[in-house]
């Protein structure tokens, strides 16, 4: 599964699309019949080489590892499926093998994150997705892409470097790698000090990479820059896994461990939530470039999945990890529309796309309803972690109502930008020389219906995404003294 | 002195103050880029400081020798591993540094934020 993706580099003609999402496709299959295996609360394990664990390198799938498989082979399936024309406006064809083995290398290595039980497998791993993915942003027409992917580079590396540092004090103290390991031998551990300091070391590690406030600041530069296609892909996925990493670290091997950890994290975690959330909600709302505009949102998105771990509970942590699936599949549709928006409009900024809904009613229909999924009205996904959310929040008490305040405070604001967006689509006047332009190529927009849709098939039957969810918080909780 | 005996961290979290602060206060986006290897270097050092065992020797099995005391081999092995994401990193770095002096004809931070102002 991780390898295949590898092999099919640097086909020299227009295959490399065909050999790309088929690869796509069969990871997708996969990760479909891994979810399938772990429903019941089984878990998957495998030994590297036949090495017993702890001194070989184990891979391991549990409810929260499928969850995170499911997410990303779907975003990336979605993306090559829907975006071919994209692509081929954006990259000269004889650049394009190259740009989809580059796109390979990333779902290799954002593959390889949930599966691994070893802290260095997934530091590997990490590198290697996100290495590949500064070049996909890179690729596109975009030169102020540059800038923006420097950035990225330096602050992912940073991170990246974190987290080995994190990861060399562990290994220092415990004398092991492997993730489960770590939490039995971190017991025996008479110092816990440099564990601390590799808790912290690792939280702001992954913290960058997740784009979490204040550590955000790549994000938007590098989402609004990035090839359409590119950005429909990152924008589900890329943060949700480092996301996924820094859950998973903290709860598996730092909070048994660590007395009164839980509550450091949570004083940590929630004001830095709440910012985001309501900084780039707010930010949003004056944007009036459309993928910065959903940058920033993503960032407010990011803050919600953060809240809702730092309340360390089940309903939280649940609420935490359906979003994140929920927020993929919206942030996915909306990214989706506004590639196929980008294909036939001059460009897009509010005042490129106004009018447009005449012309390309589908697009902008897609785009409504992956909006309401956003914003969280009842019937989509969206307001089924808002109400998990919610639900979790009510049950701190005084807190839980700020807490609350904040999370409808931000819906509303989300409102707002995602209105601004319809108005101007809807309601505006076409820009002169607009004339009559044609709905976006239909690949792109059955794949973009395809995601719009399932936004509203979760939001309803929400029994798949829900007990993986509850099945993963659980077995965060777990380990919880 | 237990403070001074642990020179090595101390070497350790110097680099890596001098590589964060390259990195964070040049406009120079090669400069920056200088500062990130120093800044992996010193991680590197962490990771071989950990495993050298005093009196140890390089961790080769050799037949018919067996009393000997080892380093730890394998942080020396995370490490090459590291050094070769730090090498991708840095090649990947100047890439887009030679791309953005074509684009923009400039390599100063500042300057080009000025250009993308206009």
């Amino acid at each position: 599964m991780l390898v295949a993706p590898l092999v099919t580099l640097l086909r020299p003609r227009g295959l490399a699309w065909a050999a790309a999402t088929m690869a796509s496709l069969l990871a997708f299959a996969i990760a479909i019949a891994l979810t399938l295996g772990v429903l019941d609360g089984q878990k998957f394990s495998y030994l590297m080489g036949a090495w017993p664990a702890p001194y070989g390198i184990e891979l391991g799938v549990d409810a929260f590892s499928a969850l995170t498989l499911l997410i990303v082979t779907g975003a990336s399936t979605l993306a090559l499926l829907a975006g071919r024309h994209s692509v081929d406006t954006e990259i000269e064809p004889d650049r394009q093998p190259l740009f989809y083995a580059a796109w390979l290398l990333v779902l290799a290595g954002l593959v390889g994150i949930p599966v691994s039980a070893d802290a260095f497998n997934i530091f590997v791993f990490m590198e290697i997705s996100s290495l590949a993915s500064y070049v996909l942003i890179a690729g596109g027409p975009d030169r102020r892409a540059l800038p923006a992917v420097f950035k990225y580079l330096i602050m992912g590396t940073i991170g990246a470097t974190f987290y080995l540092i994190g990861v060399g004090l562990i290994y220092l103290m415990t004398g092991t790698l492997n993730l489960a390991d770590m939490e039995l031998r971190i017991h025996e551990v008479a110092d816990l000090k440099p564990i601390l300091v590799a808790a912290a070391f690792i939280t702001i590690g992954l913290a960058l990479k997740a784009a979490m406030f204040p550590l955000h600041a790549w994000l938007p530069n590098a989402y609004t820059y990035a090839p359409n296609a590119v950005t429909v892909f990152l924008a589900a996925c890329a943060t949700k896994v480092a996301l996924y990493l820094l859950l998973r670290f903290d709860f598996f091997v730092f909070q048994p461990n660590l007395v009164g950890h839980d509550v450091q994290f949570a004083y940590f975690l929630m004001p830095l939530a709440v910012l985001a959330i309501l900084i780039g909600s707010g930010v949003a709302l004056f944007e009036r470039n459309l993928k910065r505009l959903l940058a920033y949102s993503s960032i407010a998105q990011i803050g919600y999945i953060l809240l809702g771990a730092s309340l360390v509970s089940l309903a939280g942590l649940t609420a935490s990890v359906l979003h994140m699936f929920n927020h993929a599949l919206a942030k996915g549709a909306l990214f989706l529309a506004v590639a196929a928006l980008a294909t036939r409009c001059s460009g897009i900024r509010l005042e490129n796309i106004s009018g447009a809904a005449r012309s390309m009613p589908w697009t902008m229909g897609a785009f409504v309803v992956a909006g309401l999924s956003l914003i969280g009205v009842p019937g989509t996904a969206g307001f089924v972690s808002k109400w998990y959310l919610i639900s979790a929040a009510l049950g701190e008490g005084l807190l839980g109502g700020v807490l609350v305040a904040v999370i409808v405070i931000s819906s509303l604001m989300a409102v707002v930008y995602v209105w601004r967006v319809v108005e101007a689509a809807y309601f505006g006047e076409a820009p002169a020389g607009f004339a009559s332009t044609r709905e976006a190529p239909p690949a792109l927009l059955a794949v973009t219906w395809a995601a719009a849709l399932a936004n509203v098939y979760f939001g309803l039957a929400t029994s798949l995404p829900v007990t993986l969810s509850t099945s993963a918080a659980e077995q965060l909780l777990r380990h919880l003294p | 002195m237990e403070l001074l005996g642990l020179y090595h961290y101390w070497v350790f979290a110097v680099l890596l103050m001098i590589g964060f602060y390259a990195v964070i206060a040049k406009p120079n986006l090669f400069k920056k880029l200088i500062g990130l290897s120093i800044f992996q270097s010193a991680v590197f050092l962490l990771y071989i400081t950990m495993d050298k065992v005093e009196g140890g020797t390089a961790p080769i099995l050799q037949d018919g020798v067996s009393d000997v005391l080892y380093s730890n081999p394998l942080p020396q092995v995370l490490i090459l591993t590291a050094i070769v994401v730090g090498i991708a990193t840095a090649a990947l770095g100047l890439g887009i540094v030679v791309r953005i002096k074509e684009e923009y004809g400039s390599i100063e931070e500042d300057e080009i934020q000025e250009i993308d102002r206009q």
